[in-house]
């Protein structure tokens, strides 16, 4: 799982829970991956990403670096910024590990850096 | 024609050996890659621009690699661990979940520029389990597909309905949950090439394209062109030839499986088949 993925899932369809964001991580195995760098992309992404969200989870992750607290003004042409978004969104990745629901605590494992969100019969 | 979503449900049929036979097979490969083809044209995506697409029942891969080869990225979310392995083993490029869309699509608002979904949708129209209700399945799997969406954004949705109350079933309930549009029925003549593609729009109601190989489709004013060229707004950094080359020549460096380069790569495909 991407921290771009992480940054859009919520536990939301649990029954009985209202926003379901952000999910924790817990995580056990992080890799991070070589992905190509289409600065365009990620500029466009900005907007409809949850920065303080995305940057608590590469803390959690232990992969924070250089990663700026707050987005910069015109980062659409602040090639070092996209850079360093583009590492956090797409490059770093939790391979094992869990997703945990803020509102319910409902745990969602993540193995071979696929997140099992599949409910339960009485969570739906 | 048996149906295998009479045989077991999704999670079951797509075992390990179906998932590799599944994937293994030219032809389907070929009717899988192209329909994907078809359902990305229809979603009338900026041209020259990376976006961010939602394949639901993505299975091994087969539509999500048509996504990456036009150059955008995706998330994939499916029922079937098997299939994922497969995705898994074939290193593609997109994020996935493991997630039944009858229980809805789990992401935040607006979070995707469109979503396709190739052969999956038949699926929920079946009750699988005793507790499964197909229209409130299928109203859960809309209402929250159209809340990640952004504003504008298209869904794509190639499947087989079995008769027309399945395809009124399905038709209803999207619109329900707030979408506009309908069923695009290409070579609506032909039993073997008929395709339906369920188009939705969140962005108000406009003239569904035509079908292709149907009466007026030559004739009359293709409206998907013209919109797009509207839609086109600017020029990409790089050239979107230039840009799949360079990912291509990186998946190669890194050991793997990459199709050939062409005059074709990177070119905008008439999506005609
Ligand atoms: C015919 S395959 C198509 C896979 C892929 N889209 C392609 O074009 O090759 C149908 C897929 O839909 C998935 N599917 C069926 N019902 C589903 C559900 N309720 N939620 C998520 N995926 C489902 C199946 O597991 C299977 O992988």
């Amino acid at each position: 799982m991407k921290l771009l993925t992480h940054n859009m899932l919520t536990s939301k369809c649990v029954k009985g829970v209202n926003v379901g964001y952000p999910l924790t991580i817990n995580a056990s195995d992080v890799r991070v991956a070589d992905v190509d760098f289409n600065p365009d992309f990620i500029s466009r992404l900005i907007p409809k990403i949850d920065w303080p969200v995305l940057y608590n989870a590469a803390e959690s992750l232990g992969h924070v670096e250089d990663l700026p607290k707050e987005t910069p003004v015109n980062y659409e042409n602040n090639e070092e910024f996209l850079k360093k978004a583009h590492r956090a969104l797409l490059e770093v990745e939790v391979v094992h590990g869990e997703l945990v629901c803020p509102e319910s605590g409902r745990k969602f494992p993540i193995n071979n850096g696929i997140p099992n969100m599949l409910l339960n019969e009485d969570e739906v | 024609m048996s149906r295998p979503e009479h045989l077991a449900p999704p999670e079951i049929f797509y075992n390990e050996t179906e998932a590799k036979k599944y994937t293994q097979n030219s032809r389907i490969i070929e009717i899988q890659e192209q329909m994907s083809e078809r359902a990305i044209e229809l979603l009338l995506l900026p041209e020259d621009k990376q976006s961010l697409i939602l394949d639901i029942g993505c299975g091994s891969g087969l539509s999500g690699g048509v996504l990456d080869e036009n150059g955008h990225y995706w998330v994939g979310m499916d029922i079937s661990t098997a299939m994922l392995d497969v995705a898994l083993e074939r290193e593609v490029e997109g994020d996935l979940l493991l997630a039944d869309m009858g229980e809805g699509c789990p992401f935040k608002a607006g979070a995707f520029d469109g979503a396709i979904s190739i052969s999956a949708l038949q699926w929920l129209c079946n009750a699988d389990k005793s507790h499964h209700k197909p229209v409130q399945r299928l109203y859960k799997f809309f209402s929250t597909l159209y809340a990640c969406l952004s504003r504008s954004a298209r869904a794509v949705l190639q499947f087989y309905p079995e008769n027309g109350e399945q395809m009124e079933l399905v038709t209803t309930q999207a619109m329900k949950a707030g979408f506009y549009g309908g069923v695009v029925v290409d070579y609506p003549n032909s039993t073997k090439a008929k395709k339906f593609f369920l188009v939705l729009m969140t962005g108000g109601n406009m003239p569904l394209p035509k079908g292709l190989g149907t009466e007026g489709e030559s004739s009359g004013i293709d409206y998907s062109r013209r919109e797009k060229i509207k839609r086109q707004r600017g020029k990409p950094l790089k050239s979107r030839r230039e840009w799949i080359l360079e990912k291509k020549e990186r998946r190669r460096r890194q050991g793997k499986e990459v199709r050939p380069d062409s005059k074709y790569t990177g070119r905008k495909r008439s999506g005609r088949f």
